[in-house]
């Protein structure tokens, strides 16, 4: 069966976390919140395959994590709140991941963030980032 | 009898949390943001409440993929501030009424609101951090200096409940506290949002000119509000900005009319557009 298209498809630069993606990303997110507990973290530190292992991934998620290609695992069904575990395991703050996830330097998110955010003008539809 | 006095909207957004716990909210990047919530305080002191039903959402930290309510009442006597990677906030263990509680369950479910009841539940930002921007600092040796009643509702795993079905919510809440026979003062916080997408390439999208639009509607025309889609906080707030429906619970247990006493805006908390209301009411 192919996905059905959903409304919000045409959003730009989004993942959308519905039931299709918490569905391919179960185990991918399961293992990320294993890391918001110190057992979790002390296994992935002592031996990352063995820890990665207990949980059922796709051997496309267990790379992205190795790559830690933040984007790729939403792609993948991870959500930002479990990914972000991963990021907090290696000292990331939540705001540079952010940084990192748009393709910014974290002086550059910083600054567009306290000058207001980035704007919606531009940003609504896929076909506005076409253009670009 | 019970009565709501007055309703509450308030992001969540752990950032201010954690600018409390370490006490660094004169600071440049977070004088505005605070200032906002001055006046609040000393409302919330004239105004004291002896619960908070307090709307909030878990963020994988309770629930893990593993169990996804879209309802979940705080039925314990007690909830523990969590951990969440990096330590428990150092705040005071949350305290519930439970017979209010358990009153307001068993009348949800009455009339027809199939909601899931939590006996054992630990506590995220999303719940103890607009109570830290009400009640102040606060130790783990005090007392929050009010009960609270914890609803969790699901935005993480789209679709979150629509913001018509959150406003009926809020109104059988309301029918459920009215029905309450002891005199105590309540109040309603609709917590998280405002604008934010914390995920991929459209991260850090904010959006005043809307934010400030749904604030006035939700004060003055909440049956305008009540139809806002799920792809309009999507696309127009942001894929997190759709915490927004669990302010709808707040504003349907409150009159028609209310009165804005106090409102504040600030962009931003980390990646975050900071909403407040203090709306009272009248009834
Ligand atoms: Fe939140």
């Amino acid at each position: 069966m192919t996905r059905k298209e959903k409304e919000y498809d045409d959003i730009p630069g989004t993942f959308v976390f519905d039931a299709d993606r918490s569905r391919q990303g179960y185990w991918l997110n399961q293992f990320c919140i294993s890391l918001s507990k110190e057992e979790g973290r002390q296994a992935f530190r002592d031996d990352p395959e063995a820890h990665m292992a207990k949980y059922k991934m796709t051997e496309e998620q267990k790379q992205a994590i190795r790559d830690r290609d933040w984007n790729r695992l939403l792609e993948l069904g991870g959500n930002i709140y479990y990914t972000s575990k991963l990021g907090a395991f290696d000292g990331i703050v939540f705001q540079d991941l952010a940084a990192m996830m748009s393709g910014m330097s974290r002086e550059d998110y910083r600054k567009m963030m306290v000058d207001g955010g980035r704007s919606p003008e531009g940003n609504r539809y896929k076909s506005e980032w076409e253009k670009k | 009898m019970a009565k709501i006095t007055a309703g509450i909207a308030c992001s969540h957004v752990p950032a201010i949390g954690v600018a409390m716990d370490q006490h660094i909210t004169d600071q440049p990047y977070w004088q505005p943001v605070f200032e906002g919530f001055e006046y609040s305080r000393e409302w919330n002191k004239k105004n004291k409440p002896d619960v908070v039903f307090l709307v909030y959402n878990d963020h994988c930290t309770a629930f893990d993929a593993s169990v996804i309510p879209t309802f979940a009442l705080g039925c314990a006597a007690e909830f523990t501030p969590a951990d969440e990677g990096w330590g428990p906030r150092p705040v005071p263990v949350v305290k519930n009424h439970q017979e209010f509680a358990s009153h307001i369950a068993q009348s949800l479910v009455l009339d027809e609101f199939d909601i899931t009841i939590m006996n054992e539940m630990d506590v995220d930002h999303g719940l103890t951090v607009p109570l830290s921007v009400m009640f102040g600092d606060k130790t783990p040796e005090d007392d929050w200096g009010t009960l609270v009643i914890p609803l969790a509702v699901n935005v993480v795993q789209y679709p979150a409940p629509t913001a018509n079905r959150c406003y009926a919510l809020g109104q059988a809440i309301r029918r459920a506290v009215d029905s309450w026979d002891e005199d105590i003062n309540v109040h309603i916080y609709g917590t998280g949002g405002m604008s934010h997408q914390l995920q991929a390439e459209r991260a850090g999208l904010i959006n005043a000119t809307w934010d400030q639009q749904f604030m006035d509607i939700l004060v003055n025309e909440p049956e305008k509000a009540r139809k806002i889609s799920h792809v309009e906080f999507l696309r127009e707030t942001g894929s997190e900005g759709i915490e927004m429906v669990m302010w709808l619970v707040m504003r349907g247990a409150l009159d028609e009319k209310v009165t804005e006493v106090h409102r504040h805006y600030h962009v931003p908390a980390s990646n975050t557009a900071v909403g407040h209301l203090i709306l009272e009411n009248h009834a």
